[in-house]
């Protein structure tokens, strides 16, 4: 039975099993039937020609998994930002681990998506906000149709969450190959503010396949910083689908850090409601063995004033394949808007590739545009500059990468996150670079 | 401290260097003139180790070692150094973490600690003192956006926090002005010592009226063809080189 049937027939049992009201019943059988329909996404499709499925999908996955997992905190620690006092949602091969766990309803929630599904008082809530900003692809329904667990953050209007709220799945292996699919809910209301960091994790070499999907809600001059370190192993793979909704003067920012996985596609897609919208998306990779990762993005500019900033800079190394898909849709409405992109690359091997296409759909004829794209090598002059003054090869070089990351690096605001990603770049160099950028 | 012998060297098959013959001793100065394309730079990078550039004959000896087969920062780490004449310029490090990461490496190449956070401010404090080099000058990227001038003068700031054995000064006059110059030179000066060395590559007697040297080579197509003292740089200024010329074709 190949992957798709599996899920199929799963979805049946799966409906019959959970607690939830009838419009998120509705919605998931509307999903399936979509993900019926539809299937995997292949390279046939335009958005996927240079990433394929094929070979992740053939693993025979089990798509619940039953068992429960325990891990003690000190294994797992590293895996946190753990010098600062944070919020922490963690899941254990999809389920919730409460002793893991920091969550609060004091003045907010953060807690769990499966109470939030099924509990009334969080059912207008749901109503206005569940797939709301979830395109209707393949796998984005795949994970509505089983959507029943992940982060639930509601933060009412104006607030300033102080503490970092950490969302972190962890796959322990232990039921051979695993498939998750975890959904996040967040609304931000009028005025706040509040940082989030996600993380998959998986803790031995068993396959995993996490196809998320987060729902971000941004409302009136709220402010949203999303972090995402992307650092799983050599079986690991993830596709990110994050939507994010902006209403009028919003910021939300989104900083993707990818550095491990087998495979990783980051589907980001910011929507903007409102005028006088910023919307940031920012994004190193440095991967190499057989590694691919693919950042598919998309801000459609729907309303006038409003501005994106996109920034993604990539070194690759070894065999590995990256992929970078920008797309910008600016509408007839959305007049003065100034919409920006630019993709960097740097291949340190012969053997490494990278396809990166922008693509902006302009409709409107008082705007700012631009994109621009870059691939080259590590710069020989700069390099025996650096070793002139004794700096050894390897170290330039990790020098060198750190200064093509710093510009995304520097908009880093929470500076233990900052010194964390520097020190898992220079682990990753196999250098020790004596301070932070 | 530093003997070049018949030394041939070549950059995608073409052949610049052409058998140069040189000794450098210990509190010496020695000037490198010539016209260009004559080699001066090239035997500059030769010296300092850069790939592009392969030996083909001859070697280079420093402190009785040849160090022909050694990378750029192990000759570095040994006591070279190279001004240059087009810094180089990498935006996103500053230049205090670029020479705190150069320092430790050369260190950490000679068996020792890092250096003390408090030494190193106070080195740097008094070696940009020394270049008139303002602090806020530091903390930007190192060389971007840098005037000629002041690339020039971070390269003299560089040596002096790196207290090279041999300092090799690739046309460290062009692009500044009589303040900027008079300050590199000065630097250099206070810079030197009985136990280094120091090659000034220029094409103007000008920087050597502040940086005097012992001795004086002409380079011509790849090869040193006529030394003398002081007073042949004055020559030069007078007559050019084509005199030198005449008398190597002739």
């Amino acid at each position: 039975m190949d992957l798709k049937e599996k899920l199929l027939s799963s979805f049946l049992v799966f409906e019959n099993q959970v607690d939830i009201d009838t419009y998120v019943h509705d919605v998931r059988n509307d999903a399936i039937k979509i993900f019926e329909e539809k299937g995997f996404p292949t390279k046939k499709e335009e958005a996927w020609k240079y990433t394929s499925l094929n070979k992740i999908l053939k693993e025979d996955y089990s798509v619940f998994p039953q068992q429960e997992n325990a891990i003690e905190y000190k294994d797992i620690k590293k895996y946190f930002i753990h010098d600062i006092d944070t919020y922490k949602i963690v899941f254990i091969d999809g389920k919730y681990s409460s002793h893991l766990s920091q969550t609060t309803h004091d003045g907010m929630d953060v807690c769990l998506m499966s109470a939030a599904l099924s509990k009334p008082k969080y059912r207008i809530l749901i109503e206005n906000y569940f797939n709301k900003a979830a395109t209707k692809d393949s796998l984005s329904s795949l994970n509505t149709a089983f959507s029943s667990e992940g982060a639930y953050i509601h933060i009412p209007k104006n607030k300033m969450v102080e503490k970092p709220i950490q969302i972190v799945h962890f796959s322990t292996g232990n039921e051979s190959a695993t498939m998750l699919q975890p959904r996040n809910l967040i609304v931000v209301d009028e005025n706040s503010h509040v940082q989030i960091i996600e993380r998959h994790q998986s803790l031995n070499n068993s396959p995993v396949l996490t196809n998320s999907v987060t729902e971000v809600f941004t409302n009136k001059r709220a402010i949203v910083d999303y972090y995402k370190i992307q650092n799983d192993g050599s079986n690991a793979s993830l596709i990110d689908n994050t939507f994010i909704k902006q209403k009028k003067e919003s910021v939300a920012s989104v900083h993707t850090f990818t550095f491990g996985g087998k495979l990783t596609r980051n589907n980001l897609n910011f929507f903007q409601e409102g005028e006088r919208i910023d919307s940031i998306l920012k994004g190193v990779t440095i991967i190499g063995e057989k590694q691919h990762v693919d950042h598919n993005t998309l801000v459609h500019h729907i309303e006038p004033n409003c501005e994106s900033h996109q920034d993604y800079k990539g070194i690759f190394a070894d065999s590995s394949t990256g992929v970078f898909n920008g797309k910008v849709i600016v509408e007839k409405e959305a007049q003065k808007t100034n919409a920006f992109q630019a993709n960097n690359n740097i291949l340190v091997s012969d053997k490494a590739t990278i396809n990166t296409k922008p693509q902006l759909e302009i409709f409107a004829d008082d705007v700012k545009c631009s994109h621009g794209c870059t691939i080259g090598q590590l710069d020989e002059s700069a390099m025996f500059y650096m070793r002139s003054r004794g700096i050894p090869e390897k170290e330039a070089k990790a020098l060198l990468m750190y200064a093509f990351s710093n510009n995304v690096l520097s908009s880093v605001k929470i500076p233990e996150m900052k010194q964390r990603i520097t020190k898992i770049i220079a682990n990753k160099l196999g250098v020790d670079i004596g301070f932070d950028l | 401290m530093l003997k070049i012998d018949n030394l041939h060297a070549s950059v995608e098959d073409k052949t610049i260097l052409q058998g140069i013959n040189l000794e450098v001793k210990a509190g010496e100065v020695h000037a490198i003139m010539g016209p260009n394309g004559s080699g001066k730079s090239t035997l500059a990078s030769v010296i300092a180790g850069k790939e592009e550039y392969e030996v083909t004959k001859g070697n280079i000896e420093f402190n009785g070692e040849d160090i022909d087969e050694l990378a750029a920062e192990e000759r570095a780490h040994k006591g070279v150094f190279l001004s240059f004449q087009y810094p180089v310029e990498i935006p996103g490090v500053s230049v205090t973490n670029f020479m705190k990461t150069a320092i430790n490496e050369t260190r950490k190449a000679q068996g020792l600690e890092d250096m003390p956070a408090k030494d190193m401010l106070k080195l740097i404090r008094e070696k940009s003192e020394l270049l008139e080099i303002d602090r806020k000058f530091l903390s930007r990227s190192l060389n971007e956006g840098f005037s000629g001038g002041e690339k020039k003068r971070n390269e003299i700031f560089q040596m002096a926090m790196l207290e090279p054995k041999l300092a090799i000064l690739d046309e460290t006059d062009s692009g500044l002005d009589i303040d900027a110059l008079r300050i590199v030179a000065n630097g250099v000066n206070k810079l030197k010592s009985k136990d280094n060395a120091v090659v000034v590559i220029t094409h103007y007697q000008r920087l050597l009226d502040y940086i005097v040297p012992d001795f004086v080579h002409v380079l011509y197509n790849g090869k040193i063809v006529k030394s003398g003292t002081k007073e042949l740089a004055h020559e030069l200024e007078e007559k050019g080189y084509d005199w030198i010329k005449e008398e190597v074709n002739a």
